[in-house]
């Protein structure tokens, strides 16, 4: 098994009555509600936080990229792992990732990407997300029609100028490149391990098995919910007459530890709270711009996650409903560990992202159920895939063996 | 009101035509109707009133009903070229080409990249220019409930109009109207996302046709300043403004934008 410990960065000064006065937490939320002085110490404490899931013994640390929201304060997750480089020195950094199809030219994906890779000393996962309909449609002016084949071409792109070592013509349709040159290079070769964000696009399935890339299903409505979609992608992998390998795909879910059940809810549930109800309240006109997802997608049935999530009722969900539907998984170190378990071995999945930060949630509230995880539930899921040796090369980093030691300035 | 197909070549995109109104032979002259970004209504009051005295041919653009093609528009070009593909294949008399909204924008292109072609254009409260000071409401980001306030003066009239019997409570319905929805906005989206601007404002002095522009007063969608802009860039244009309407001004006053058309041509 491999644990990411995830990172969304939200913004926790959002007031008592958020939802009342403001219809969505992305697109249009007044930037005015954003003090950069309080984002200073935010910013500080999410790194903090980052840094200190390695020391306890997570396999990865990860960010990812949002735009125009209080959700996640991430326009450029390469610039927090960039800062993660020199800090950490073991960890998987998992950046989930670079919405491939939002930079002009996605040449610049390609080296910032190699850029971390160096600079890690090959520890990079490298994320290619199509990117919510907020961040690339209605934030970044992306066609919704046209934004797959966009993605497309960039993604090609960016793994020809990875694989290439001369400079070559790129004549694409939404990119001419004359010179395609990218320096520097990943140390990863032919390229870090890429996990690709995926929710419910029947044309994602492929796109991984094609490439040997990790599905990763980023939900917050938990494994229960899960299950269906996963089993399509399962059903898919099988079908293609590829391996099962389990590293073929990971998972997000919503984790609290605590001593005991009661205290996980006492410590906890506020911050769940404004998570599900705050970070998540998306306006329903933002959540899925028509023709963002194929024809295809829509008749599975699968429908955006923000467009789920503004149906369901969060307001009126209490910490009873959000643990028996298993949304979140929160309680004692046993507790937890059974449902980890359920989930792993329900899901198939050898990856999991840890989302132990939620919304509001003070640090030292963060550090207690990050270390209880690491200390008293992560050893006992460490032998879920002995079949696999607990491990897949094919989808995880491949650092150097003997990267430079890093040096505070003052030494 | 008939349907027929039409299939283009080279592309074989396979067009729906609805057909209304008298023949040629009967004094009919041909109109050429060319549907906003929300297609045709159930039966659409304005093609219903035009087909009195016009022989309308309304060809819906590909993803809209059951036309198909759409993969192979990207963008204005592309759907520019495509309609005047559809108006060749049509073998339409000199007719009047009319257009709404997206249409009109559609149609003023057309006029201005052929415009030795086209010598008779009507644009209904058309798209296609931008300005900073009245920004377009965001059609991409409403809710189907918000749709008979934006497109309608008497919003409760739209809705009775607009709605099509359906119920979104069922799953399957819900479905059906989300790809149906897909496809059309999809579509639209490749000329009118995030902005509705393709760059027209540099082309419409290009126009030569005899035109005529006809804004609802009460436009909450694209405002009626944007009547003035259009008047201004083509130069034998005429702007009519109607009272009462908003900005599916045919929908809504069929009989006042017939009547502006014939007194015009």
């Amino acid at each position: 098994m491999k644990f990411t410990w995830f990172h969304l960065m939200p913004w926790p000064h959002m007031p008592d009555d958020f939802r009342q006065k403001h219809r969505s937490v992305w697109v249009d939320l007044p930037s005015r509600m954003y003090d950069p002085e309080l984002g200073h110490i935010a910013y500080h404490q999410y790194l903090d936080q980052l840094e200190y899931a390695e020391s306890v013994g997570f396999d990865g640390i990860g960010v990812n990229e949002h735009h125009a929201n209080a959700y996640g304060l991430m326009p450029s997750p390469n610039i927090m792992a960039a800062t993660l480089t020199r800090r950490t020195s073991k960890a998987a950094l998992v950046v989930l990732g670079n919405s491939i199809a939002l930079y002009n030219p996605p040449i610049r994906v390609a080296e910032e990407f190699a850029m971390l890779d160096v600079l890690s000393g090959g520890r990079l996962i490298a994320g290619f997300p199509v990117g919510t309909s907020m961040d690339t449609n209605y934030a970044y002016g992306t066609i919704p029609a046209l934004t797959r084949e966009k993605y497309a071409e960039a993604h090609d792109l960016i793994r020809k100028a990875w694989a290439a070592d001369e400079p070559f013509a790129f004549n694409g349709r939404y990119t001419k490149l004359r010179y395609v040159n990218c320096w520097p290079k990943p140390i990863q070769k032919p390229a870090p391990p890429i996990f690709i964000p995926g929710g419910g696009s029947v044309e994602t399935y492929d796109f991984c098995i094609d490439n040997t890339y990790s599905y990763s299903y980023l939900s917050y409505s938990g494994y229960l919910r899960a299950k269906l979609l996963m089993e399509g992608y399962w059903k898919r992998v099988e079908e293609r007459k590829v391996d099962q390998s389990p590293y073929r795909a990971g998972f997000a879910q919503v984790i609290c530890v605590a001593d005991t059940d009661a205290e996980a809810e006492k410590l906890y549930g506020p911050h769940v709270n404004y998570f599900y109800n705050r970070c998540l309240h998306v306006y329903p006109g933002f959540a899925d711009a028509p023709g963002y997802r194929t024809v295809k997608t829509i008749q599975t049935g699968a429908l955006s996650q923000f467009t789920a999530a503004a149906a369901r009722d969060y307001p009126n969900m209490t910490w009873k409903d959000l643990l028996d539907g298993r949304y979140v998984v929160a309680g004692s170190p046993e507790t937890v560990r059974q449902q980890m378990e359920e989930l792993i071995k329900t899901l198939r999945v050898g990856n999991v992202f840890c989302l132990l930060h939620l919304g509001n949630m003070p640090n030292d509230k963060v550090r207690h159920s990050t270390r209880l995880f690491a200390e008293k539930v992560m050893p006992h899921l460490r032998n879920m895939w002995p079949e696999w040796n607990n491990h897949d090369d094919r989808f995880w980093m491949h650092p150097m063996h003997e990267p430079v030691p890093l040096r505070a300035a003052a030494e | 009101m008939k349907t027929r197909f039409l299939t283009l070549k080279p592309s074989k995109a396979r067009i729906e035509v609805v057909e209304a109104g008298p023949l040629k032979s009967k004094g009919g002259n041909d109109l050429l109707y060319l549907h906003g970004a929300g297609g045709h209504m159930p039966a659409d009051p304005l093609i219903a009133a035009l087909a009195t005295k016009y022989r309308v041919v309304a060809p819906l653009l590909p993803g809209y009903g059951q036309s198909t093609g759409e993969d192979g528009l990207r963008d204005m070009l592309d759907i520019t070229l495509h309609t005047l593909d559809v108006l060749e294949a049509l073998k339409l008399k000199k007719p009047i080409v009319v257009g709404h909204s997206m249409g009109g924008m559609i149609a003023a292109e057309m006029a201005a990249i052929a415009h030795t072609e086209i010598a008779r254009l009507c644009l209904l409260a058309p798209a296609g220019l931008w300005l900073d000071d009245h920004p377009i409401a965001d059609i991409f980001a409403k809710l189907p409930y918000e749709l008979p306030g934006l497109l309608f003066h008497d919003a409760e009239a739209g809705q009775k109009l607009l709605a099509s019997g359906g119920n979104m409570e069922d799953p399957e319905f819900l479905k059906q109207f989300l790809v149906m929805n897909a496809r059309r906005l999809g579509m639209a989206g490749k000329i009118l996302f995030p902005i509705p601007d393709r760059g027209l404002a540099q082309r419409l002095h290009r126009i030569t046709a005899k035109t005529l522009i006809v804004w609802g007063r009460e436009d909450v969608l694209i405002p009626p300043v944007y009547g003035d802009a259009f008047k201004k860039a083509i130069s034998k244009s005429r702007l009519v403004r109607i009272a009462k309407a908003g900005h599916a001004v045919g929908q809504e006053k069929p009989a006042a934008v017939l009547k502006a058309i014939r007194d015009h041509f």
